[in-house]
């Protein structure tokens, strides 16, 4: 009989590693299809004549000075989403939260937007200032609805904190509407694209701002994977299995929310990627969190860079916000599940 | 679902619906809300970036002399928009608690279901693609859709397994919405028409003008006066289904009429005030504290106190950082985010 669980073990990570590299294959022609979308098109084979050495100048300035840092955003915004929503789904045991719908998001664009009006997007330093802002705004946000959400004796009731949440996002865009009549037209064009989730950083400094925060992040959460597997199981068997829930639950909340707000600084307002990266992934490899975190963050990075992608070609040269087309593709699906979901 | 689980004899909860409605406050508050409304109004009139003294609102109502200037502003634009104000707030006031009485859901509102935001999507589309279309074409595309919000909300509601639950109701609100405002953020972006729409978005009363005064006023009214005549039904229909079948209401029909005047109100609203949440849910229950559970007393009621909530919040966004205005629908939100919060947490046993 061991053995036989054995085998199934085996299958289902051998299924696991096929399901990782076909999304690799796909972020990959994804990833080749965005080079050469855009104002000015590319074809495949300019683009990889370009990527190894080769190509004009301009092709050389187009590639790796527009281009490539887009879409390395992209797909570190996507991953670290998707990720962040993968372990508040775990957390609340609900398949319904989502960095977005809980507010994180808007508390992190506040605390940019009210940097943003006090002082200039442009000011030196600010590119690495941003995330940790937007880091601050995530975590007071989750504080508060942690805070209004919990009840002595019942401890953190899912439904609730999605309601709490969406009224909170709701305060907080007020008050950003609010905010806006302090600005002035140019730094109001910047908040708006920004609050539509335009992917505003598309230089290689924002990669460089961006990329600490996944490095300390993602891993913690990797490594903490088992741990969510055992909390997923019931508080009463997480602790008998020697869990200390409310710690665990607390620094994984921490992670979460820090990888939200990181990414949400660079990318702006993108909602829905938490919510659809890691129910794709589920579907497809079950909901064991040492395979179910690497996909759900392949899933992610696959969504956010297609729709950039998306958003760049679909209305030439306007470029649509990518959280627009997120927002397009995520809502439904968001509608679908909870058709389906017993909340 | 409290009443359809334990059967109660329906003579008795028409009797407890009796006790437990208060018509001496609910008279009260008709009468004295009335009476504010007019003083609020005039004051609103008599307030903004230049003061007018109530006796020169007095003149230009009632002896008009187009040569004053004060008396030209009085008319052609603090007046309309006041009374703009008043009838948006009536009008999401009592769509919010019709709504609330058919569904039985503490948490209903235009704005949190969709329907501001299908309203505005539907004005979106009218702009890029009719931009010469006349305001009673744009009133009759916000019904379409805002028709469109709530049919998404209750369809996806309605089909799912554990049935029409509050919290379901406000998450697929919050998706409907945030894929109509893309939506809309999409073809704004496509048209080069984000400017006019920005006006409807943050949501104000400033621009209005008589016209559409002319247009949405006929509207409003037949569809409150269809209100106050339904609104026996809507009482029985709160205390549950079997209870109203019980004592023979046609719950399909008036669930039916409930809806049309639920679009008609909150379509003519978003078309003049754009997407403002929050008063069809502040409102209503505030209203239900105050005058107890009868929707006799609670819409009427509603109206007036929609309508001075709306007036005022209007006086107070062209008061708070004069000469630019603040947007009203972020001051109501002000108001009504913590009384949302306030009873996600508070009224658990009726989510």
């Amino acid at each position: 009989m061991g053995s036989m669980i054995h085998q199934a073990e085996r299958r289902k990570r051998s299924r696991g590693l096929l399901v990782m590299g076909i999304f690799i294959v796909l972020i990959i022609m994804a990833f080749i299809l965005s080079m050469n979308i855009g104002f000015i098109r590319l074809s495949p084979l300019e683009v990889i004549r370009t990527l190894f050495g080769g190509g004009t100048s301009q092709q050389h300035l187009i590639l790796f000075e527009f281009r490539l840092p887009r879409i390395v955003i992209s797909i570190l915004i996507g991953a670290g989403l998707a990720v962040s929503g993968c372990v508040l789904q775990g957390l609340s045991r609900n398949a319904l939260a989502d960095p977005g719908i809980l507010g994180v998001n808007a508390g992190a664009g506040l605390m940019v937007m009210l940097y943003v009006s006090f002082y200039s997007s442009n000011a030196a330093g600010s590119v690495f200032l941003l995330p940790v802002l937007a880091l601050i705004g995530a975590g007071l946000t989750a504080v508060l609805i942690y805070i209004l959400s919990y009840k002595k004796g019942e401890g953190l009731v899912p439904t609730r904190m999605l309601l709490v949440g969406i009224g909170v996002a709701a305060g907080i865009s007020a008050a950003m509407i609010v905010l806006t009549l302090r600005l002035n037209p140019d730094e109001y064009q910047f908040v708006a694209s920004w609050l539509a989730g335009r992917i505003w950083g598309t230089s290689w400094k924002f990669v460089v701002a961006l990329l600490p925060w996944l490095i300390i992040f993602l891993p913690f959460i990797f490594y903490k994977a088992k741990v969510m597997n055992v909390l997923n199981m019931g508080d009463q068997t997480a602790t008998g299995l020697g869990t200390a829930i409310e710690r665990e639950r607390l620094l994984l909340l921490a992670a979460a929310v820090g990888l939200a707000g990181s990414c949400v600084a660079v990318s702006g307002g993108i909602g829905f990627v938490g919510l659809i990266g890691p129910h794709l992934a589920r579907r497809l490899v079950g909901p064991k969190h040492q395979i179910l975190l690497p996909v759900s963050a392949l899933a992610g990075a696959l969504l956010v860079l297609v729709a950039d992608t998306l958003g760049r070609w679909i209305l030439q040269p306007t470029d649509i916000p990518t959280g627009v087309v997120v927002a397009v593709i995520g809502a439904p699906y968001f509608l679908f599940l909870l058709a389906k979901a017993k909340v | 679902m409290k009443s359809s689980a334990v059967p109660e004899d329906p003579q008795k909860a028409v009797k407890k619906v009796k006790v437990r409605s208060r018509p001496w406050a609910a008279s009260l508050i008709l009468i004295g809300g009335v009476i504010a409304l007019v003083l609020a109004m005039a004051a609103a009139v008599a307030i903004g970036a230049k003061d007018i003294a109530l006796q020169d609102v007095w003149n230009a109502i009632f002896h008009f002399n187009p040569e004053m200037t004060e008396h030209q502003i009085i008319r052609e634009l603090r007046l309309p928009r006041v009374i703009g104000a008043a009838i948006v707030g009536a009008s999401f006031a009592v769509a919010g608690a019709i709504m609330q009485g058919m569904t039985r859901n503490p948490l209903a509102d235009t704005g949190l279901l969709g329907l501001n935001a299908g309203a505005s999507f539907a004005l979106a589309l009218c702009f890029a693609f009719a931009p010469g279309l006349s305001f009673l074409g744009l009133m009759l595309y916000a019904f379409l859709g805002a028709g469109a919000g709530v049919g998404i909300v209750y369809g996806i509601g309605s089909r799912s397994k554990g049935g029409l639950t509050p919290i379901r109701l406000v998450l697929a609100g919050a998706a409907v919405s945030a894929l109509f405002t893309a939506l809309s953020e999409g073809v704004a972006l496509y048209f080069k028409i984000g400017q006019d729409l920005a006006f409807w978005y943050a949501g104000g009363v400033a621009g209005t003008q008589w016209i559409q005064i002319e247009i949405i006023l006929p509207a409003v009214v037949i569809a409150l006066l269809a209100s106050f005549g339904l609104s026996r039904s809507i009482t029985l229909l709160s205390l549950g289904d079997d209870i109203a079948t019980g004592l023979g209401q046609r719950t399909g029909l008036i669930r039916l009429f409930g809806v049309l005047i639920v679009l008609v109100l909150a379509g003519t609203a978003v078309s003049i005030v754009g997407s403002v949440g929050f008063v069809g849910l502040i409102i209503p229950h505030l209203t239900r504290k105050l005058v107890g559970v009868d929707y006799r007393w609670i819409i009427p009621c509603s109206a007036v106190l929609g309508s001075l909530l709306i007036v005022f919040a209007d006086l107070a966004a062209r008061m708070i950082n004069p000469p630019q205005e603040t947007p009203i629908g972020a001051l109501v939100a002000l108001i009504g985010v913590p009384f949302f919060l306030y009873l996600a947490v508070k009224e658990r046993r009726s989510l």
